[in-house]
């Protein structure tokens, strides 16, 4: 039974990785790349004040995507969960919010971009209302407009989790809470938050580790114009440096392995399905 | 029934604005393929045509969309029914501790949480190396199931998890082959959860990119045709791509709802008359 999924998973995950770490060794030409066994491409990239920047880089836009989309996550999740009152409802409105997912990511990136330009609907509304004078050129092709399209493209994997194990919540529970005396704020910051934490992990582990195994928004979103992991890695592989392409992937594995081992530390898994 | 709090106002409110969040921008270039002949990538709008949706289907213009808009659509199918299969068959074998299982496990979890490029970069270094040709039925197909059968499996978990046993022991009990138990209990009983999971391979797989991007070898798929338009098509025609390929998502996706809901009245028809007094 379970010898499909073992091949699929060795032929297409684990020889790949083995293959990655491999060449991460070798030595790159101009045009080849050549077995060997040096540490050079390790190296350079633990040389290159470059690669400390593009790390910083990627953890920025990893906390401050995570921030808005559990933000905004939670509160979409718990207005399902707690505040629709049908479940037809629910259910109609939580199909909203996925549909967008079974989507493609690329058009929905760029389905930004008359809004967010130079003259843009966002630019000439603000002029019109008289906010601003001149368009704000930081709108597109920055680092706001980078993290407004992690946001757009990941909060559902916040929203479904969270949402999932609100609705596993005993109600009792908040009545007992209600019935002791517990504002609404209360009840949500005391009983609601620290039952929901599963979920939130779950999300978290989502978000932040698509987010940091990203190349193509950041490249779309940004004009090419800031660089995560991810870009540097396509900036090597789109020059036939696979040598080095394979050790920056590799360290990028490694960071977000630490970071997930840190992660499932607070929620088992399995037992959250 | 208790009156509604103000706070549900409230969130109602931010419920609609993150509707508006998610679709608004997806309707804005809806708008904008209409764009006028003379027309540029925002608004104002220079009149409204059909001019670059004309202009898909002129072969020429920007490239081979059709030819790879039928790639993706064999290789969803392709990816589909594997993960359905797949899925079903890991479901299953899941349910009990064997050897290896939690590697298996964790190496499931890896496959989601794994940045996509290494995928692309490792199946594409493999193929080269072992001198195979990369071609988007072969590694594109393999290095998208690492991202479609998680999200199966993940399903399938969690329908177990809640699966009652009872059933299978009462087909087994009247004499129900290990075959026959599953193709007339189990299967009958996690019907709508599979349609889920077929919903997932297609959808995942005919937008997939990254783990595309090298292991479809020299034809490319259609986000892939996108992805390369996004650098030099600099007119509205990249809209009315987007506008068509998405109308088709929703048309797929409709169907798998409507197939759900569909299966869900049947059953209901179809369903249990404990209580209702018949003999």
């Amino acid at each position: 039974m379970i010898s499909p999924l073992a091949v699929v998973l060795g032929v297409f995950l684990v020889m790949p990785i083995v293959m990655i770490v491999i060449v991460s060794f070798w030595r790159a030409t101009e045009f080849s790349i050549i077995p060997a066994f040096v540490f050079e491409n390790y190296e350079f990239l633990f040389g290159s004040p470059v690669t400390y920047t593009v790390f910083l880089n990627t953890f920025k836009y990893a906390i401050l995507t995570w921030i808005f989309t559990f933000l905004i996550g939670f509160t979409v999740a718990y207005f399902l969960a707690f505040h629709v009152r049908t479940q037809t409802w629910q259910i109609a409105l939580f199909l909203l919010c996925t549909i967008p997912f079974w989507t493609s990511n690329i058009i929905r990136m760029i389905s930004w971009i008359p809004f967010l330009g130079r003259n843009g609907i966002a630019n000439s509304t603000l002029i019109s209302w008289g906010v601003i004078d001149e368009p704000l050129e930081w709108l597109l092709f920055s680092d706001f407009s980078v993290v407004l399209a992690f946001v757009h493209l990941y909060t559902l994997f916040m929203v479904v989790p969270i949402f999932n194990t609100m609705m596993r919540i005993d109600k009792s529970l908040i009545e007992a809470a209600r019935d002791a005396g517990a504002t609404g704020a209360q009840i949500l910051w005391n009983v609601i938050l620290p039952l929901t934490k599963p979920g939130i992990m779950i999300g978290t582990i989502f978000v932040v580790t698509l987010v940091m195994g990203d190349f193509f928004t950041v490249r779309i979103m940004s004009g090419s114009q800031s660089a995560n992991v991810g870009r540097l890695i396509s900036n090597d592989i789109a020059l036939l440096q696979y040598p080095s392409a394979s050790a920056t992937a590799i360290v990028l594995l490694a960071t977000v392995l630490i970071v997930i081992g840190i992660l499932l530390r607070f929620v088992d898994i399995r037992k959250e399905l | 029934m208790e009156p509604r709090s103000r706070s549900f106002y409230v969130l109602s409110v931010f419920f609609a604005l993150f509707m508006l969040f998610l679709y608004g921008p997806t309707l804005t270039i809806g708008i904008l393929s209409f764009q006028g002949e003379g027309g540029g990538l925002t608004f104002p709008m220079r009149g409204t045509s059909l001019h670059w949706f004309r202009e898909l289907f002129e072969q020429q213009a920007v490239g081979d969309i059709w030819g790879s808009f039928r790639r993706s659509f064999i290789l969803g199918l392709m990816v589909m029914v594997t993960t359905v299969v797949v899925s079903i068959m890991g479901g299953l074998a899941f349910r009990k501790k064997f050897p290896g299982s939690t590697i298996l496990f964790y190496l499931i979890i890896t496959a989601l949480v794994i940045p996509s490029i290494l995928i692309s970069l490792g199946v594409g270094l493999m193929f080269s190396q072992a001198g195979w040709t990369v071609h988007w039925s072969t590694s594109g197909f393999g290095a998208q199931l690492t991202w479609t059968l998680p999200f199966g499996l993940l399903i399938m978990f969690a329908v177990f998890n809640r699966f009652n046993k009872s059933y299978e022991e009462a087909a087994r009990d009247q004499g129900a082959t290990a075959w026959q138990t599953i193709r007339h209990v189990v299967l009958p009983i996690i019907a709508p959860s599979l349609l889920g999971v077929a919903l997932f391979g297609f959808t995942l797989s005919y937008d997939e990119f990254a783990r595309t991007l090298l292991t479809s070898g020299s034809r490319n798929t259609l986000p892939l045709e996108i992805y390369g338009m996004t650098t030099n098509v600099t007119t509205p025609v990249l809209y009315a791509l987007g506008t068509l390929t998405t109308i088709f998502s929703l048309l797929v996706i409709g169907t798998f709802i409507v197939i759900t809901l569909g299966l869900a009245r049947k059953r209901a028809k179809a369903g249990s008359d404990a209580g209702k007094g018949m003999v």
